[in-house]
């Protein structure tokens, strides 16, 4: 649909753009990444056609764009360039409506319903319908900025050329908007290139990115080529972290900045633990990095305070995430800090273990209810389910773990609680066999995220090994204790 | 359907207005004449000849000079974005005024075509002033830019407007003449003076109207304009040219008439609208008007002694657009 080739070019005798080479297919979508003033807004003013390159092609369609006459240019390309004052005020539809003069040729030529069906549409897309006869100069910068994003789809042209259209928008219209587009692009086979300095909705959105330093191109490919930790921190100067997007399989990017933290030591002591009478407690002064499939604020985040809270057997299941939000107001945990474990074990019965290793100190803590112990290679023979007893265990590490070395370290406890079982001799009611586990049982790990670097945490590391020798211990001793009790 | 039906009524009213303003300027005067007397030649022989060979030659001329600074001043808004714009903006005014006060400060006189010489080298100095302008403009700047051409504007106004003070400093007996050409008037002219300004009348209107939705594009920019289709740099010189013809010949034949050409246009912008293809007709039409009016006041007011029609035009327009101001805000906001 559109190719550039070889583009050199800037403005008088400043060269701004190096041998430009790109292409947009049509029904994709291009998004355009650099720092500032690396030529991004050049590089569309050449699309445009609104500036000569001094060297290099555009074409669209197979055809160079100084072929065109300028009206079937325009109705074949749309450019929507930064947010303008204009010195009159007109109302939305009118303003709308200039989207349509490509298309009214001639020298009577009026409106025609077409061009009504044009411009209402546009104005539906991007929600700016209920203004439709209002005056510009009392919209708000992102209405106005949605009311020129109408007027660029009125023209309906099959190539767009955005400069950072979500500029003054909020969350919401910013989703709109690019929702919107996407669809057209990919049910209309619209065609768009657009310039973004949000690099997270370019690779979001993006069929392809185009990411420039210094008027060059320095990648050009599908986001999780181009949006790499390495080159980002390269063209921008600037460390960041890539994680993935929940739902989409595209790379989000967040920065690291460089703060200057407080110097003193952010280390966990077990004069943060205490055991209650409804539960065990750690809370520490500072949040820990944590990898859980805890009750409440299960998966990765930075938690300050941890409970495991013995619950009793008639416990009603059905509102837990309710209920167990309202016990910690209660309790006078704030929600959005805490992790919570539930369990039917007394909390007497809790084990709590530190072991001092070269790299700092690591705690285990442990309550093992083994009522309903299954073996999980036997458990897709069963059909019912139990609630009663459950083996939680924490891992609070004074140390940096890398996000592999946080799952290593779940594999690690994980097989050294199976041992322990083992070791107890827990049993499969139903089959028969030696336990692994129980169908509710919970695993945290919690990191400070100071001090020394791990970047495994496989059962032969220096923290893997702590983690096998301590949960093995500890879920040894829980389980004792707990048949104790029963006796 | 609602804009439909404000345009109707827009064009309607303008139209009576036009229409009444005719019948009032031709009717009342020293001598006031019943309007039936235009197309009845018999029953008062001096009146009917007073109707056709004063009244309506002034009237007429009122209009066509009222009318033409007014779409100037509506296009040249337009296209410079400027609310402070006006036919005068670009000096080609004073221009047409250096032609005509020289005339008169050296007495000119051309033998075949007499008292017409004035208007004639107005029109001369209005036309070597647009050139120089525009040429000027394009030096500095190839996309002429609106700042370019205001900045232009601003020193050919500034330097021809001190070569009429100087001409005014210099003068002895002229000075009245001088400075009375300057406020502007249309009395006194008769036919000729129309059939002069006719035709720049209606090509200078058919330029700027055949660039109407041209001016729509452009006010959002240039490059806009340029990326939704429009030749810009072809459109700006006919729209340059068809304002400057119009300004240049009205001038010429009724010297600097101030507020309409500015005020117009924005009485017109706020009750009907910014869409110059409405706009640059309504101007017309209520410059026409408004310019019928003034000089029926002010012919009649201290009569049997005219006053300056520049000094009407104010008087009668302010207020006028002050009550029109008032209400558009308050209804807006």
């Amino acid at each position: 649909m559109l190719e550039v080739q070889n583009i050199s070019g800037g403005y008088g005798s400043t060269p701004i753009l190096s041998d430009i080479s790109f292409r947009a297919e049509k029904g994709k979508m291009v998004g355009i990444l650099g720092p500032n003033g690396c030529g991004k807004s050049t590089l569309l003013k050449v699309i445009s056609g609104i500036m000569s390159p001094t060297f290099g092609t555009i074409s669209i369609e197979g055809m160079n764009i100084n072929k065109y006459s300028a009206r079937e240019l325009a109705k074949k390309m749309t450019i929507l360039p930064q947010l303008h004052a204009t010195a009159f005020s007109s109302t939305v539809h009118d303003a709308v409506s200039i989207g349509r003069y490509p298309h009214q040729s001639g020298f009577f030529s009026s409106w025609g319903a077409e061009d009504e069906r044009a411009v209402k549409k546009a104005m539906q897309l991007t929600d700016v319908e209920k203004y439709e006869h209002h005056y510009l100069e009392y919209l708000s910068g992102g209405e106005q900025q949605r009311v020129f994003i109408a007027q660029a789809l009125a023209q309906a042209s099959s190539l767009l050329l955005l400069d950072e259209p979500t500029n003054h928008l909020d969350i919401a219209h910013q989703k709109q908007i690019l929702d919107m587009i996407r669809k057209e692009v990919t049910e209309n086979q619209l065609t768009v290139v657009s310039v973004f300095h949000d690099i997270n909705l370019a690779a979001l959105y993006c069929d392809e990115i185009l990411l420039m330093e210094k008027g060059k191109v320095k990648a050009y490919g599908a986001p999780h080529e181009v949006i790499l930790e390495e080159q980002i921190k390269n063209v921008y100067e600037t460390r960041i972290s890539i994680q993935a997007h929940p739902e989409q399989p595209k790379p989000q990017m967040t920065i690291l900045p460089d703060l200057q933290e407080e110097m003193e030591e952010k280390v966990i002591t077990s004069n943060h633990f205490e055991i209650k009478g409804e539960y065990v407690e750690l809370k520490s002064d500072f949040p820990l990095k944590v990898l859980s499939s805890a009750v409440h604020n299960a998966g990765m985040g930075w938690y300050a305070n941890f409970i495991n809270r013995t619950v009793k057997p008639d416990y009603e299941i059905h509102n837990v995430k309710e209920e167990y939000f309202e016990y910690l107001v209660k309790e006078g945990f704030s929600p959005t800090n805490t992790v919570g474990m539930m369990t039917a074990v007394d909390t007497k019965k809790a084990v709590i273990k530190n072991y001092k290793v070269p790299f700092g100190e690591v705690f285990v803590v442990v309550t093992a209810g083994v009522g309903n112990a299954v073996d999980v290679s036997q458990s897709y023979k069963r059909n019912n389910y139990f609630h009663v007893g459950t083996i939680n265990t924490w891992i609070i590490i004074n140390g940096k773990l890398s996000d592999e070395a946080f799952v290593q370290a779940m594999m690690t406890a994980t097989e050294a609680k199976s041992k322990a079982l083992q070791h107890e001799e827990v049993y499969d009611a139903i089959s028969n066999t030696i336990a692994t586990g129980t169908p509710t049982d919970s695993l945290l790990i919690a990191a400070t995220q100071n001090g020394m670097l791990m970047q495994y945490g496989g059962p032969i590391t220096e923290v893997g090994q702590v983690i096998g020798k301590g949960v093995f211990e500890a879920t040894v001793e829980a389980i004792q204790n707990y048949r104790k009790g029963d006796k | 359907m609602k804009m439909k039906k404000k345009m109707i009524f827009a064009y309607s009213s303008s139209i009576a207005i036009l229409l009444i303003s005719i019948w009032l300027g031709v009717s009342i005067g020293s001598a006031d004449v019943p309007f039936s007397t235009l197309w009845d030649s018999e029953t008062n022989p001096s009146a009917y000849s007073i109707l056709w060979s004063i009244r309506m030659p002034r009237v007429v001329l009122a209009g066509l000079v009222g009318a033409s600074l007014a779409i100037a001043g509506a296009a040249f808004q337009g296209l410079l974005k400027n609310p402070l714009a006006d036919p005068y903006t670009l000096g080609i005014s004073s221009g047409a005024s250096v032609g005509a006060v020289a005339t008169i400060f050296f007495g000119l006189s051309i033998p075949v075509i007499g008292s017409y010489t004035l208007p004639l080298f107005g029109m001369v100095g209005a036309f070597i002033t647009m050139i120089l302008v525009l040429s000027f403009a394009r030096l500095i700047d190839r996309s002429m830019k609106m700042e370019t051409l205001i900045l232009t504007g601003v020193i050919f106004s500034s330097f021809l407007g001190s070569c009429i003070s100087l001409m005014i400093a210099l003068t002895g007996q002229q000075l009245r003449e001088i400075t009375s050409w300057l406020l502007g008037s249309v009395s006194m002219r008769g036919w000729p003076y129309v059939q002069m300004i006719a035709p720049f009348v209606v090509i200078g209107v058919i330029l700027l109207w055949l660039n109407r939705r041209e001016l729509n594009a452009m006010m959002y920019g240039d490059e806009r304009a340029q990326s939704l289709g429009v030749n810009v740099k072809r459109r700006k010189y006919a729209i340059l040219a068809g304002g400057s013809m119009l300004t240049g010949a009205a001038v010429a034949v009724s010297g600097t008439i101030g507020f309409v050409g500015l005020v117009v246009p924005h009485m017109t912008r706020m009750l009907w609208g910014t869409d110059h293809r409405h706009l640059l007709t309504l101007a017309f039409l209520n410059g026409a008007s408004l310019l019928i009016v003034c000089d029926l006041v002010s012919r009649t007011i201290i009569a049997p002694s005219e006053l300056p029609i520049g000094v009407i035009t104010a008087f009668i327009g302010a207020p006028v657009f002050s009550y029109i101001f008032f209400k558009q805000r308050r209804s807006r906001g």
